[in-house]
This record gives structure tokens, C-alpha cells and sequence, in this order.
């Protein structure tokens, strides 16, 4: 199968423990993935691997079937875009001047900004509902605002896969279903693709099509959604029991408490 | 670019008008009207002479030093990611300080003086560099800690040097240390350092947007981090030696420049770096020209009046927002 992004045998480390070992898996345009796992499992360290922005202790990542390392690095950032977990520092600008920064990849012109950067950046802001905010100082949004905004920098940044840490946090229900929706459309209408961390059970069973369950002790199970989504294996991640609950032809899970 | 523009061009009006009160004002008095004859059609004579030969080099030097304080200011703002970042952090004014006061004590010229700033300069940074930057281990935090680390150490043997140094010459020394543009001689150079770098920094300037995003962010979006660091600390610590050389350590300009325009409303590096090298170089015109006319012929030291001067207007600017 052709992907976009594949792995090889990737072995991924933190000081005193392997996160996971040898780890093979390829995404292909049109597919959505969860990364799921408890924390502290190395979801983030494998975003940041699969990106780039970290390293791999064995193994190799590959993009367009080219070893992720040998590109250059805004060329790559036009192939792949991260939305970081967390930014560790205050954007003094707009919200219009925040998301335009997403188009540094695709920038021509050291001069400033063409139309068509212009033109992508507002729509962004449209697609995230912050249509009457575009000139609003950045730090005066609340966190969910501030978290559309950066959702929309990275649909500025146009990537044919998205690389999203925890693109939920700080959303209401009604923005974390708008959020999911506007992923599987790209997804579906422009075979963009998707792998996001999330740490809810009930999108993953309703939104994508493959998951990767990284568990503490190391293992990885990646698949398609439907074979690796079910509740013991759930159960054995979270460590923690679980009910299931049917709902046409989606299967959620709830903590039994 | 558009929205900015009237502040753009405010900012060069206010240039202009500082560089013209620099030739007006002095111990010998000229009308308004025959400076700019003199600027415009120049003729010799006597009128000639105070304009061309003292007043414009002096005014000159000192716009060009403010915009080199401004411009290293905001590059090592974002490159340290601290606003309490300031030109000084490199220990390039220890350093300068330093050779300046050692050439001073063995009894050396203006020109001596200058060069052996300049050598004092360079070996500071080229301490920090060495000490920060290994290859393939690169921090900016340990950027922060041996410039600050260093600084400490330069500035306990510039008071040893104080207090050692013959009765005489102590006046001199402190004048030096404060920051001053008597001994400037022609800046033109420094006018090259500072377009060169201005420039410059005007090409990279989305990366330095991203850059103060955080390294990871910028990474992400496709800068190549490690060079761009790299770039901003020599270019920063070029322009802070250009004008340690010129005018000593002058004080408050480079930390609070880039802040001042920032108030302004002006966040993004295109438009703040141009902005911050014109406030700063007016703002060092105005306090020159004070420094030299307030109790003439007496001249003070234009590191005390950038302070007094800059501290109001700044808790201006803070009280007013919003």
C-alpha cells in the first residue's frame, strides 16, 4: 500500500524505558488515527518522531517513501503538519497574524504575505468558527479560542498529513465534535491524513479509521479501528473497567465506576 | 504593512526632526534657518565648520548607536525568549568596558582606547560562544547564564580597575562606563553595520516570528532552528560591539526600545525590527543632544539621561494600556 508516511522497525526511548519496540506501521491518504494510550506512553514522543522534531533510537521514518531525515525542513513542513501539545510562549499579534505564520512553509516572498497566503489564512479562521476574531489580540482569547486558533495555523499550513497532539484539549463538546468533523472531511474530500492523539473513548470508535494503543509495558497494537478497538483491549491500556455501549453501528466506552 | 504605515512614517518624521535638533542645538548658536542653509547648500565658513565637522558626526553616531542597541535588543529578546534580554547579556559592554579602562590607565589615546574596546568586546563574546555552543548541543539558556556569569566577573574587575586607577583619570573612566559619544569619531561605518543588519533581519523576520513562538513550533513549521540561532547571536552581538565602540555602554536603550514599539501595538519582527532601529536612534539623538546642552559647557554622560528620560515615557506607555 502506498503512504504517506510509513515506519520501519522504530524504537522509541525515554531516559530508563522503551516506549515502544520495532514498530512498523504506514499511513495512507483518507485514513484518520487515534493514538491512544495512559500518560506518560509516549504518545507525544512518537508525534514528535513521526514529525521529525525527534529522534528515533533504531529504525527509520519515512515520507513519500524517502527517509523523513534526507528532506529539507520546509519542504517537509508542507508534507507534515504538528499541532504541538502544548507552546511555550505568548504571541503578542493578532489572530490573523498568529495563523498567516502557519503559511511560512509555502511563503515565496521575504516582502510579506502574497493574497493567496491572505486568502488561506481567513479561511481557516472561518473553518474554526473565529470568523469575527481575525484581528483580535491573540492573548485576549480564552483557552478554547486560543486552541482554535492553533487548529486553524495548522489548516493555514495546508500539510497532506496532520500530526495532532490532543486537538480536543480546552474544546467544548459541541467545538470537539465541530473539530473532529472538519478533520474527516479533509480526510474524505481532499485524501488528506490524520493520526491525533486523543484521550477520550468515545470519538476514536466514531471518527477514525485505524488506532494505535501504546501500552506501558512497551507493546504497540496498530490497526484498523474496528479490529483494535474493543473493550479488553481498551481495558488492559487504561487499566481500568470499562462498559460498552452500542449505538447503531458505533461502539462507545465508559469507565464503570 | 498598510495599517502600520502612518506609525512608519511617524517614526522617521520624529528621526528626522531629532537629527535636526541635534545640529541646532549647541554652545554656539545658530538660527534654525541657517542650519538647514548649511545642511542643504553647504559653504565655508565658520557655521560650516560646527555643523559639518562637530555637530553632524556626533548626531550621526548616536542615531546610529541607538539603532544598533535597539536592533541587538530585540534580536537577543527573541533569540533568549526573555524580555529582560538586553544587549549587555553577552558581556560585550564587561568586556569593552574593560579594554576601554585598561587603555585608559596605561595612559592611552581616543583611538587606542576605541580599538582596545573592541578587542575587550570580541574576546567576551568569543568566550560566551565558546563556552555556550558545542557542536550538536546547542541551548540558549546556557547562552543566558554564561553572558550573565561572565558579566558578573567583567564588572568586579572593572571596579577593581576603579578603584585602582590614579585620582585623575577616574572622572574619565566613569564617563566611559555610563556610556558616552564625545569620542565617537566618524560613524559612517556603523550607518553600514546597521543597514546591513536591519536588513537582514527584515528577510528572516518571519523566522524570527516563529522563533519566539518556541524552537519546537518553529521547527515544526519547517526553520531550521540551530543556523537561525547561530545567525541571530552573531548578528546581535555585531551590532552591540558596533556601538560599544561608538559610545560606550550606554544603558536603557536596547532592553527598552524593543519593548516601547511593542507597546505600540506592533508585534510581528517585519515592521517591529525598522520600527525599533528608528525609535532607538532618536531617542539616543534627543538624549545626546540634552546630554551635551543641558548644563554647557559642561557635557554629562548620555547613559544617565537616556535613563531619565526612558523611565517616564516607558511608565507612560505601561499606564496607558488598556
Amino acid at each position: 500500500m502506498l503512504g504517506i508516511l510509513s515506519t520501519n522497525a522504530i524504537t522509541l526511548s525515554v531516559p530508563g524505558r522503551v516506549l515502544c519496540c520495532d514498530l512498523s506501521f504506514t499511513v495512507a491518504p483518507g485514513q484518520i488515527w487515534a493514538i491512544l494510550g495512559a500518560n506518560g506512553s509516549g504518545k507525544t514522543t512518537l508525534i514528535h518522531a513521526l514529525s521529525g522534531l525527534g529522534p528515533c533510537e533504531r529504525g527509520t521514518v519515512l515520507l513519500n517513501g524517502e527517509p523523513l531525515a534526507s528532506g529539507n525542513s520546509r519542504q517537509r513542513a508542507r508534507e507534515i503538519g504538528v499541532l504541538l501539545q502544548q507552546e511555550d510562549a505568548v504571541f503578542w499579534g493578532s489572530v490573523l497574524e498568529y495563523v498567516l505564520l502557519g503559511r511560512f512553509p509555502h511563503a515565496r516572498s521575504w516582502l510579506g504575505w502574497s493574497s493567496e497566503d491572505e486568502q488561506a489564512a481567513s479561511a481557516a479562521i472561518d473553518e474554526v468558527g473565529l470568523a469575527g476574531f481575525a484581528s483580535r489580540r491573540y492573548t485576549t482569547l480564552s483557552g478554547g479560542e486560543r486552541q482554535r486558533a492553533r487548529i486553524a495555523q495548522i489548516l493555514a499550513q495546508a500539510p497532506r498529513l496532520f500530526l495532532l497532539d490532543e486537538p480536543l484539549q480546552h474544546l467544548d463538546l459541541r467545538h470537539q465534535s465541530a473539530v473532529l468533523n472538519l478533520f474527516q472531511r479533509l480526510a474524505r474530500d481532499q485524501g488528506r491524513a490524520v493520526m491525533m492523539v486523543l484521550h477520550d473513548t468515545l470519538w476514536p470508535g466514531r471518527f477514525c479509521t485505524h488506532a494505535l494503543l501504546i501500552h506501558d509495558d512497551g507493546t504497540v497494537r496498530a490497526g484498523a479501528a474496528s479490529e483494535v478497538l474493543d473493550r479488553d483491549s481498551l481495558e488492559r491500556l487504561y487499566g481500568c473497567r470499562l462498559q460498552e455501549f452500542a449505538q447503531g453501528a458505533g461502539r462507545y466506552f465508559l469507565p464503570d465506576v | 504593512m498598510s495599517r502600520s504605515l502612518p506609525l512608519i512614517l511617524a517614526f522617521f518624521a520624529a528621526a528626522a526632526a531629532s537629527l535636526f535638533a541635534a545640529l541646532l542645538f549647541g554652545t554656539f548658536p545658530i538660527p534654525a534657518l541657517q542650519v538647514l542653509d548649511s545642511v542643504l547648500f553647504p559653504a565655508p565658513g565658520v557655521v560650516h565648520d560646527v555643523i559639518w565637522q562637530l555637530r553632524m558626526p556626533r548626531a550621526l553616531a548616536a542615531f546610529a548607536c541607538g539603532g544598533l542597541l535597539a536592533l541587538s535588543g530585540t534580536l537577543l529578546q527573541v533569540l533568549l525568549r526573555n524580555p529582560l534580554a538586553d544587549p549587555y547579556i553577552l558581556g560585550v559592554s564587561g568586556g569593552a568596558s574593560l579594554g576601554a579602562l585598561t587603555a585608559l590607565t596605561l595612559g592611552a589615546g581616543a583611538a587606542m582606547m576605541n580599538s582596545a574596546a573592541l578587542a575587550g568586546a570580541l574576546a567576551a563574546i568569543a568566550v560566551v560562544f565558546g563556552l555556550s555552543f558545542r557542536r550538536g548541543d546547542w541551548n540558549v539558556y546556557r547562552i543566558l547564564l554564561t553572558g550573565v556569569v561572565l558579566s558578573t566577573g567583567l564588572s568586579a574587575l572593572i571596579s577593581l580597575t576603579l578603584v585602582l586607577a590614579p585620582q585623575a583619570q577616574v572622572q574619565g573612566m566613569l564617563f566611559w562606563l555610563m556610556g558616552d559619544l564625545s569620542y565617537a569619531g566618524d560613524p559612517s561605518w556603523a550607518f553600514l553595520v546597521l543597514a546591513g543588519l536591519t536588513a537582514l533581519g527584515i528577510a528572516h523576520s518571519t523566522r524570527l516570528d516563529l522563533l519566539g513562538l518556541g524552537e519546537l513550533k518553529a521547527q515544526s513549521l519547517g526553520v531550521a532552528a540551530v543556523p537561525l540561532q547561530l545567525g541571530i547571536f552573531l548578528s546581535a552581538a555585531l551590532a552591540t560591539v558596533a556601538a560599544v565602540v561608538l559610545g560606550g555602554a550606554i544603558g536603557f536603550v536596547g532592553l527598552l526600545i524593543p519593548h516601547a514599539v511593542r507597546l505600540l501595538g506592533v508585534a510581528n519582527h517585519r515592521q517591529l525590527l525598522p520600527l525599533a532601529v528608528l525609535l532607538g536612534g532618536t531617542f539616543l539623538t534627543v538624549a545626546d543632544t540634552l546630554a551635551r546642552t543641558v548644563i554647557a559647557p559642561q557635557q554629562l554622560p548620555v547613559g544617565v539621561l537616556t535613563a531619565l528620560l526612558g523611565v517616564p515615557g516607558m511608565l507612560l506607555l505601561l499606564g496607558r494600556r488598556r
